[in-house]
């Protein structure tokens, strides 16, 4: 049985003034345990929304409208309460954007450990003082930092340290499952690849599943083994991240590619993608990506593509990998 | 048009409180920018450029060195005078909300520096902001003319900030991270609108980042910062292909490229 | 970025279709401007009802003269009378009828509440936004000035001030509140401007050739018409309730005729042991419902600012 199995997920954002917009359409996603996935998207298509809905954190006016989370068998869409807050133990946790947004500034690292671990005891377990400073400095070794920074405040420390101080937090229940939404967008760049690097060795020594949401491309393919394409709330392209950069399959995917390249190359061209990203306030016909899209056929426009498998991943792209359903309906896509 | 010297510009902070003294944000830094050049400065934040920009466009003075362009000593300038230097060195600012009052429209915006330094009557001004929407390729103008920030996209915005910053037909661009704050798909047609405006007008620009891509599409001459110092310096993909310094190779090292992953260089 | 916070649709370049997200700044036109703020205030539950009450107060203030039934001043009843047919709410101990007071009292509330909020919330956008603005000497200086302001009680030095001016006037009164109720709003006003200097768009400005005047007024001031609009109806509750103060302790005018001084003269006349709880009652209750009125339109000004504030 996988890790965490998703069906059908929506998320529909409500505001009391102004149009709804579904944000998240239709998700089904896989993680086995052990998985590392990414997902990526550029602003708008939802990822965040997700990752947010899969941790049970969205808050109104966003709403989680229909579909199954499966998080180890147990169906968390619909828990509340006492139950809810349980999963959080040895279930899953999420590490934000910002590490200033995830700490109380007026309070000290260790406060910060005390806090997770009290919260989370189970009858009979005790965290004294000495307790929540070992356990702390054995958290904040894992992440690469020294025992000293459990005296110190957020904000004497470094984005990155704050950065790792939130990634310890996150280890400290022993999570089966982390999200980590756009975990070093907020960082320098030579401080994100440090800090990947330790998401990386993490994720391999400690065996948690994880999916690492960025904008990203080039970070999400270097630290993940398979990827996840979203645009306009909905996933388009599922592939290893190696197949995905030799081969991407969706012609978002391929335009997106082309947007990134070595600047130590020779010549290089820039590829960008003309036209914006579907008003998701409007009820959307077809794939969304058509009026973008070099290879758009007139099916596009009229029959939204499911995920088909095509190599070794699955991509919703009538041209690059018909489904058999459509296919035996006798529509016959250009190759 | 007037090359833009800088010579031995150092900016030193006095921090107060907890007895910290001194911070040095900029560390004795000099280069020329020729007219109708294209200079990278490259760092990572921290690393002074951003203080350089200001020093550059007026908004903060160097505790030492010098910044002239072309006779205008550039450091010793006041309220009339840093007007008057404003009507020929622009700024392009990083973040495309923040650089828009939200209140005004898009017309509102551009015409402003058109009634203050050409001193156009409102109509003139008027047909002036529709020439620039569609040199700035948001086009029909008139679509565009009355919105107001919010409703426009991040890309659209920033085509609003650079025209805005043409509208005094300025000799040199002092753009501060342009496109960081975009989405990938949108940077390469701002870039390579900078690019065109700078061929089309003969402008000079000055391009802050902390992306060696964009550098390198954009720029000729590329300086690699640190903590305030030059580190490296000279043509862009020479600097790129051959590092000499180990910071520029840190970064080089840094820039997660899909490409890197795969191993391959592309030949595209 | 707030992940829980919609993105905006984009608008596809080209295309007919609009975006529905409802600007929050104003349109062109102070009217149009004022006509949105009202509406959406009304949209808030708690304003709605401030509104209310202040419209109803205005409405009473304004027709006094077709709804009271007789002059307030006019002596001609029997004194100390419970409430009956020709007096509703009874008549004071010189023979006036209460209710045509309270109807003209209203007058005075409003006009003082009002003229002393608007001139209190003048001298603090004036002092703040120059605070605000320009860093150093100025801003020390100012900012001193706005803090000892801060730290008189402002109720003693009212009662102070009124005692000690020769002329016994509305405007006495008026000024009196203003003088010593601005300091608040200077203060929030003071660092709202100056955390919008440092915004981009400022800095922008500047570059578009924008002098200090255009820059203050047109690209600082606007963006703070609701921290503007707050203080104002804070200031005016204050003084509301300033004024009834200074008029029930007789330090007000004793020929005019407000909720205040009937206050004072049911005070000087005992009528809570005469029985005349109406006396009391009434101008009370009237002075607790305006305060509290632009107190809950302040309400829906924070929501107008604040969008997490709306009620859902």
């Amino acid at each position: 049985m996988a890790l965490l199995e998703v069906q059908g997920v929506n998320v529909v954002y409500e505001p009391t003034r102004g149009q709804r917009i579904w944000s998240v359409r239709d998700v089904n996603l896989v993680l086995e345990q052990g998985e590392f996935v990414g997902l990526v998207g550029e602003s708008g298509c939802g990822k965040s929304t997700l990752g947010f809905a899969l941790t049970r954190m969205l808050r109104p006016p966003a709403r989680l409208e229909n579909g199954v989370i499966r998080f180890d068998g147990v169906d968390i869409s619909t828990l509340k309460g006492e139950q809810l807050r349980r999963q959080r133990r040895n279930g899953f946790a999420i590490v934000l954007q910002s590490g200033m947004n995830a700490l109380n500034p007026v309070r000290n690292v260790e406060h910060h450990f005390g806090d997770i671990l009290k919260a989370h005891a189970h009858r009979g377990e005790h965290y004294g003082g000495a307790t929540v400073r070992r356990r702390g400095a054995e958290l904040l070794g894992k992440v690469g930092l020294d025992a000293g920074v459990l005296g110190r405040f957020p904000h004497e420390l470094s984005g990155g340290m704050r950065q790792r101080v939130s990634i310890a937090l996150a280890l400290a229940l022993e999570p089966r499952m982390i999200i980590f939404d756009e975990p070093t967008t907020a960082l320098d760049v030579i401080v994100q690849k440090a800090v990947i690097q330790t998401i990386k060795d993490l994720q391999r020594e400690n065996g948690f599943s994880a999916i690492l949401i960025s904008h990203d491309l080039g970070v999400v393919l270097e630290a993940t083994d398979r990827v996840l394409v979203m645009y306009a709330g909905r996933i388009v392209e599922d592939q290893p991240s190696k197949d995905l950069v030799s081969g991407p399959h969706h012609p978002y995917t391929e335009a997106l590619l082309k947007c990134y390249a070595d600047p130590r190359a020779d010549e290089i061209h820039l590829g960008g993608i003309p036209g914006t990203p579907p008003d998701l306030s409007l009820p959307q016909t077809g794939c969304s990506f058509t009026p973008r899209c070099p290879l758009a056929q007139d099916i596009c426009r009229t029959l939204d593509p499911p995920m088909s498998p095509l190599g070794h991943g699955s991509a919703a792209c009538h041209v690059r990998a018909p489904s058999v359903a459509v296919a035996e309906e006798g529509v016959k896509p250009v190759n | 048009m007037a090359p833009l010297v800088i010579s031995g510009v150092s900016k030193v902070y006095t921090v107060r409180g907890r007895g910290r003294g001194k911070f040095t944000a900029v560390d004795d830094v000099s280069f020329t920018i020729a007219p109708g050049a294209a200079v990278s400065l490259v760092g990572a934040s921290g690393s002074g450029k951003s203080t350089i920009a200001k020093m550059i466009t007026g908004s903060e003075r160097p505790t030492s060195g010098s910044i002239r362009f072309g006779e205008v000593a550039v450091e010793g300038l006041h309220a009339g005078g840093l007007r008057k230097y404003h009507s020929r060195v622009q700024m392009v600012f990083q973040d495309p909300y923040a650089a828009l009052n939200p209140l005004h429209t898009v017309e509102y915006t551009v015409m402003r520096p058109c009634q203050n330094f050409l001193r156009m009557p409102p109509a003139r001004a008027r047909e002036r902001v529709y020439e620039l929407l569609e040199t700035v390729g948001l086009t029909p103008p008139a679509q565009f003319a009355g919105k107001l920030p919010h409703q426009l996209s991040g890309g659209q915005r920033q085509r609003v900030v650079i025209a805005r910053a043409l509208a005094c037909d300025p000799e040199l661009i002092v753009a501060d991270e342009p496109v960081s704050m975009l989405d990938v798909s949108l940077r390469a047609d701002v870039l390579r609108l900078l690019a065109e405006l700078r061929a089309k007008r003969g402008l000079s620009l000055l391009y802050i980042t902390h992306d060696l891509l964009g550098a390198r599409v954009i720029s000729d001459e590329i300086l690699v910062l640190n903590k305030g110092k030059v580190v490296e310096q000279g043509p862009t993909k020479q600097v790129l292909q051959h590092p000499k310094h180990q910071y520029t190779v840190q970064l080089l090292d840094a820039v997660a490229t899909p490409f890197a992953v795969a191993g391959t260089s592309p030949t595209r | 970025m707030s992940v829980l916070s919609p993105v905006p649709p984009p608008q596809v370049p080209g295309s007919e279709v609009e975006v529905r997200v409802v600007p929050t700044g104003p349109m062109p036109g102070p009217l149009r401007f004022l006509v949105r703020a009202l509406l959406t205030l009304w949209s808030n539950r708690k304003a709605r009802i401030g509104l209310l009450i202040l419209s109803l107060d205005i409405l009473v203030a304004v027709f006094a003269p077709l709804i009271a039934p007789h002059s307030p001043t006019a002596t001609t009843f029997a004194p100390y009378q419970n409430p009956s047919a020709t007096n509703w709410f009874g008549t004071t101990g010189n023979g006036q009828d209460v209710f045509s007071q309270m109807v003209y009292g209203a007058r005075i509330s409003l006009l003082v509440g009002i003229t002393a909020g608007a001139a209190a919330t003048l001298v603090a956008v004036t002092i703040g936004l120059i605070a605000g603005y320009r860093p150093g000497v100025i801003d020390e200086v100012l900012s001193f000035a706005t803090n000892l302001a801060l730290v008189i009680p402002g109720l003693p030095l009212m009662f102070i001030l009124a005692a000690y001016l020769q002329s016994r006037s509305v405007w006495t009164i008026v000024l009196v509140v203003a003088f010593t109720s601005w300091a608040t709003g200077a203060r929030v006003i003071r660092s709202q401007a100056s955390t919008l200097r440092t915004r981009e768009f400022v800095t922008s400005a500047v570059f578009s050739g924008e002098g200090l005047f255009r820059v203050v007024f047109h690209e600082i001031l606007p963006n703070m018409t609701s921290l503007v609009a707050a203080s104002f109806f804070g200031a005016a509750t204050a003084a509301v309730m300033a004024e009834a103060s200074l008029e029930f302790l007789g330090l007000g005018d004793p020929n005019t005729v407000s909720w205040g001084t009937i206050l004072y003269y049911a005070q000087q006349q005992n009528s809570l042991l005469t029985g005349q709880w109406v006396l009391v009652f009434a101008p009370g209750l009237a002075i607790a419902l305006l305060a509290v009125s632009f107190t809950l339109i302040n309400f829906g000004v924070d929501a107008l600012s604040n969008p997490r504030l709306r009620e859902k």
